[in-house]
């Protein structure tokens, strides 16, 4: 009897090791599959040649991504941007002050928001934000502006994560224990004081685990972005200009590509540098974490 | 004498005052409670209870598990406030101010009172900062001021020598005993007038927590102290005077010599002799 239960224990570790291992597997074997198929292009251009320009000509073969890679970057920063404090300031207002009757309704509503598919999110942004943008916001800040831009994009998809982050800075601040906040609020501290000094503190690692998952999301994100930024391969001026990310250049050309060799490794090396630009990012926000934690000792 | 190994001098006058053990006059008192009823959930768990806690004397709260005392201890602090399923009835009275009373500013009460929890509560900051966090929030500014309060507590509750080196390593690397009298000396910093223990020296060990008691014996001349314990060896070596709850009701209240030598209800007999607990 002992034996199976022993035998079941090890049975159990092992297949639980290798699912582990194949997981991590995974994301070497994407890297390796898109750099094996970028690597026509990487033979015939220097890599300044294709990160460091932004002419896009594929018929010609001109591979400039710096507008791709730019417009991913502007359009996540600006989501980032406008969602964090918006978040933080919801999710401190429904783990601290909210009454439980209200944190029983907006949950729920909350976990619903953060499920819509990003395409109903598209539609809703090209019927209202885009607009508002083109008539009321650009015309103080431009001459023209068909509203399908950088900010469109960065309003939209803003709008997309608020609730992912609420979702999780709402569990992390729950996690703090109750202890901290009364010894803080027997100090004579007020509840606004509590989460400035101790809350926040306290949770700063994962508020910032949260924020690179947000902004993970926000990089990836193909089809709200891409309904309302634009598309358009010029780089970007302003704000009110249309952009082009990466996941957008992906998803709009590639049924097309076929036709040219060079095309489908250029746009096979778009992904790659997607899929690098999220590693290296998750791998530098990995370090500050590590950081901050050895500083604070949390 | 076995148990009150400091009995202020106004114990004894107390005691042949009045017989009647709930009732305090004799003694100077800056807290009272009078009529406190808690509900949580429509459960009762605080029944009338009138009680005053002399001055300058160490006052413990026995009873067994459950019996209300930590509530009873919270509801000094208005910590029940938070907490929408709570309800309080009754007064509680610090310095001629009931404190359930309208408009009184929470943070104002709470700033009279320092408390100590179950396990050491240090924030998430330095042990500099952890002691300077009451005062700074009470505008205090000037870095030497701050350092003259950090430096006092610090030495008041013993723990200069030992960390004085370290101010500003994180708090959470000390042990936890020391992290206990850190705490202590993060409430003293805002100048309080009672020290509420909630078991205050569970969580320690037996060195931490005779170097507790021993500050708790100082720190009367200065402070009232209100201590909610569970072990009644505890209560024996340091309590000036007990209060023993049962079912959420004040079964006897009196000097410690009264209580532990001469209870006067067959409860409080049953539970020093161990029959419950």
């Amino acid at each position: 009897m002992l034996k199976i239960r022993l035998l079941k224990d090890k049975i159990a570790r092992r297949y639980m090791l290798g699912i582990t291992v194949f997981c991590l597997l995974l994301l070497f074997i994407i890297g390796a599959g898109l750099l094996a198929k970028s690597i026509p292009v990487l033979q015939e251009k220097t890599l300044w040649e294709l990160i460091g320009t932004s002419s896009w000509k594929p018929f010609k073969g001109e591979f400039g991504f710096l507008t791709f890679i730019l417009s991913t970057i502007y359009v996540t920063a600006i989501a980032i941007l406008i969602a964090l404090p918006l978040s933080l300031l919801a999710s401190i207002y429904l783990s601290e002050y909210a009454s439980d009757r209200i944190k029983r309704f907006f949950s729920p509503v909350i976990d619903l928001l953060a499920g819509i598919p990003p395409v109903i999110y598209g539609v809703w942004g090209t019927l209202t934000i885009v607009p508002l943008i083109a008539d009321k916001i650009a015309p103080l800040f431009v001459d023209f502006s068909t509203g399908y831009s950088m900010l469109a994009g960065g309003l939209v998809l803003a709008i997309m994560i608020v609730p992912i982050i609420i979702s999780v800075l709402t569990e992390i601040f729950n996690a703090i224990p109750k202890d901290i906040r009364e010894a803080s609020w027997s100090l004579g501290a007020t509840k606004w004081e509590t989460v400035k000094k101790v809350v926040l503190r306290r949770s700063l690692p994962g508020i910032i685990a949260a924020t690179v998952l947000a902004v993970s999301r926000a990089f990836g994100e193909t089809m709200a972005v891409l309904m309302v930024c634009g598309n358009f391969t010029d780089l970007p001026k302003s704000i009110f200009d249309a952009c082009y990310p990466l996941p957008a250049l992906i998803a709009n050309n590639y049924g097309e590509m076929m036709s040219l060799p060079s095309y489908e490794s250029a746009l096979m090396f778009s992904a790659l540098l997607l899929f690098v630009i999220i590693v290296l990012f998750n791998a530098g926000s990995r370090l500050i974490l590590d950081q901050i934690n050895l500083k604070y000792h949390l | 004498m076995i148990g009150a190994k400091h009995p202020p001098k106004n114990a004894m006058e107390y005691l042949m005052d009045s017989k009647e053990t709930e009732k305090s006059n004799a003694v100077k008192t800056n807290l009272s409670v009078k009529d406190l009823n808690v509900y949580i959930q429509d459960k009762h768990i605080l029944k009338n209870i009138t009680l005053a806690i002399p001055e300058k004397s160490i006052t413990c709260i026995i009873g067994p598990s459950g019996c209300g005392k930590t509530t009873l201890l919270r509801s000094f602090n208005r910590l029940h406030d938070d907490a929408a399923d709570v309800r309080v009835t009754g007064n509680v009275v610090i310095d001629g101010e009931d404190i359930y009373g309208k408009g009184v500013e929470v943070t104002h009460i709470r700033k009279k009172m320092g408390l100590l929890a179950q396990r050491p509560t240090v924030l998430p900051m330095s042990i500099f900062e952890n002691v300077a966090y009451g005062p700074r929030i009470y505008g205090v500014k000037k870095r030497r001021q701050l350092y003259e309060i950090v430096k006092n507590q610090l030495v008041s509750v013993g723990l200069w020598n030992e960390v004085n080196d370290r101010l500003k390593t994180p708090a959470i690397r000390l042990s936890i005993g020391q992290q206990q009298r850190l705490c202590l000396a993060r409430g003293l910093a805002v100048e309080p007038e009672i020290i509420l223990g909630d078991e205050a020296t569970s969580a320690l060990d037996p060195i931490s927590t005779a170097k507790i008691e021993e500050l708790f014996l100082q720190l009367k001349e200065k402070y009232g102290i209100v201590l909610v314990t569970h072990t009644l060896r505890q209560a024996k070596r340091i309590a000036d005077y007990i209060a023993f709850m049962y079912l959420g009701e004040l079964i006897e209240f009196g000097t410690a010599d009264a209580i532990l030598n001469h209870p006067q209800k067959q409860l409080t007999k049953d539970y020093l002799s161990g029959s419950f607990s």
